[in-house]
């Protein structure tokens, strides 16, 4: 029984770092969208099962805020958001997906490597969660980094998020408190980027922001 | 006795891979055909083409070397001993001990180098263009498919193919995250490897998408027929090795006598029916992806493969 659960466990923490894969490989918004969702949606199966295996009710209120607002809110609004900036072309990456795709391999050995040598004395199941919640968090800083278009950045930012909810299911240790207030701060930071993206877009008719490297201050 | 029965039942299998290949290929003609509302050839119609071909002259081009007249000859061979190394109906076959993954890999991969090698022989621009597409395609797809070789490896503790299907069908192999994407890479990387439809098309000869057809275009006659074999060959062996590392149920096992060879012949007809049928589906579904694309497309599969390999160590080491 005990390797079941441990394999289940495995299973969705492990299938939330290839959905991350997927959103470095998606090259076009709608797709990165909804891949996005998907996303959310496996994070919300393995906080989920977490929570029915450590019988921690709250975690099933994780579950659901994961859900509603990663799996469903968020995603429409920047649905909407992309159809009111008239942005659905392509993403250009700053390098290649091929290349994108090996720094993130580099990313997960890195991050196995380290937390599996800092855990060592911990719960099976926690250091596994905690492995595969760093490289997401890692691959979610990899996708800011690599993509020039805010909104992708955006979607980047969110799903660095989801793994450091992972990573905290995992630990046993996350009051309610702190994590309730997690998410709302994510969402308020989701509004005030969302606000940011439509002034960057009425300055520089553009959210490439290369456009604000280039940009040099009010010269008038 | 029994020596010779296991001969007969390694005989068979050999057999078995050669007369039912192009069965297969004409049974995913006919799915795609009948799914675009056509009538489609009839299930018999690659034998029939294979006959006909056989049957004609073979045009050389005037600067043809030896090379280009041996080559199908050793296409067919390493394709045809490739294909017949993976179990299909039982594992406990005379030769099982040499049905290793990595000399299957090797086999299809001199296979390769030999068309290739043919393709700019006659030294046409479109032998040429096919050459260096097909190795560009197999630069990315073998890294891939060797990545799949490991991440197996690592969970049964042999690269040899009954072993494997032997540890899948045990239960202590477990749900493994490592299984689905070793699955979804392979399932990538048969695709590119038989130029199926997001890679290439097999059914056109349209300079701008061929791969496989461009390599092959200057051949003719017997030639043609025995490297047209030698691709359905290729896809049933793919399609083989999927079914017997990844739904080996129904697989007779080692040493279970030949009375069950029958329900193990069932049950790999039965797959084999079921793999043609979602390839045609598949292929129906989507389109041909631009050249430029595909190492995109194999990357992914090479990054599954890897990402595969990573988890079975994490999982392994907990």
């Amino acid at each position: 029984m005990d390797g079941l659960v441990f394999d289940i466990a495995h299973l969705f923490a492990g299938g939330l770092v290839l959905v991350s894969f997927m959103m470095l490989y998606q090259d076009r918004l709608y797709a990165l969208l909804n891949i996005f969702a998907l996303h959310a949606i496996v994070l919300a199966l393995s906080v989920g099962w977490q929570a029915y295996i450590q019988g921690a009710p709250h975690l099933y209120i994780t579950t659901a805020i994961a859900l509603l607002f990663k799996g469903i809110v968020i995603p429409v609004a920047l649905h909407r958001i992309i159809q009111r900036l008239g942005i659905h072309r392509e993403i250009e990456t700053v390098v290649g997906i091929g290349m994108t795709m090996l720094a993130g391999i580099g990313l997960v050995a890195l991050s196995m490597v380290v937390m599996l040598r800092v855990t060592a004395d911990a719960d099976r199941l926690a250091r596994e969660d905690v492995a595969l919640a760093l490289s997401v968090v890692l691959l979610g800083l990899l996708m800011m980094v690599t993509r020039r278009n805010a909104v992708s950045q955006v979607v980047g930012f969110m799903s660095l998020e989801n793994g450091l909810i992972l990573a905290a299911t995992g630990a046993k240790g996350m009051p309610l408190v702190v994590e309730i207030s997690v998410a709302f701060s994510v969402l308020i930071a989701f509004i005030v980027i969302g606000i940011f993206l439509f002034r960057i877009r009425e300055r520089f008719d553009t959210v490439d922001i290369h456009a604000l490297d280039r940009f040099q201050g009010d010269r008038g | 006795m029994a020596v010779i029965l296991d001969f007969a039942a390694q005989v068979a299998q050999m057999l078995v891979v050669l007369l039912l290949a192009p069965l297969l290929t004409g049974f995913v003609r006919k799915i795609k055909a009948r799914l675009l509302r056509r009538q489609g050839p009839p299930l018999i119609q690659p034998y029939r083409d294979l006959i006909w071909l056989l049957h004609k002259e073979v045009v050389l081009a005037e600067n043809a070397s030896w090379l280009f007249r041996v080559a199908p000859y050793l296409i067919f061979a390493t394709t045809w001993v490739a294909a017949a190394l993976v179990p299909t109906f039982g594992t406990g076959l005379m030769f099982s001990w040499t049905a290793d993954l990595i000399a299957i890999t090797a086999l299809l991969a001199s296979a390769r180098f030999f068309l290739a090698l043919a393709g700019m022989d006659v030294g046409t621009s479109f032998g040429g263009i096919g050459s260096s597409r097909e190795m560009m395609i197999a630069s990315l797809a073998e890294p891939a498919m060797m990545m799949i070789v490991f991440t197996l490896a690592l969970m049964a503790g042999s690269t040899q193919l009954s072993t494997i299907s032997g540890v899948m069908l045990s239960p202590e192999i477990g749900l493994r995250i490592s299984l689905g994407l070793a699955l979804l890479a392979l399932i990538i990387v048969a695709i590119a490897e038989n130029a199926r439809i997001p890679v290439d098309n097999p059914a056109t000869h349209l300079e701008l998408t061929m791969v496989h057809e461009a390599m092959v275009l200057e051949y003719s006659g017997r030639h043609l027929a025995v490297l047209e074999l030698a691709a359905s060959l290729k896809l049933l062996l793919y399609v083989s090795l999927i079914i017997c590392i990844f739904v080996p149920w129904g697989l007779v096992p080692t040493g279970a006598g030949h009375a069950g060879y029958v329900i193990g012949a069932a049950a790999y007809a039965a797959k084999l029916a079921a793999g043609g049928l979602l390839l045609a589906l598949f292929e129906t579904a989507i389109a041909k992806m631009r050249v430029f694309r595909v190492p995109n497309f194999l990357g992914a599969a090479l990054m599954l493969g890897l990402l595969g390999t990573l988890l079975r160590f994490i999982s392994r080491s907990l």
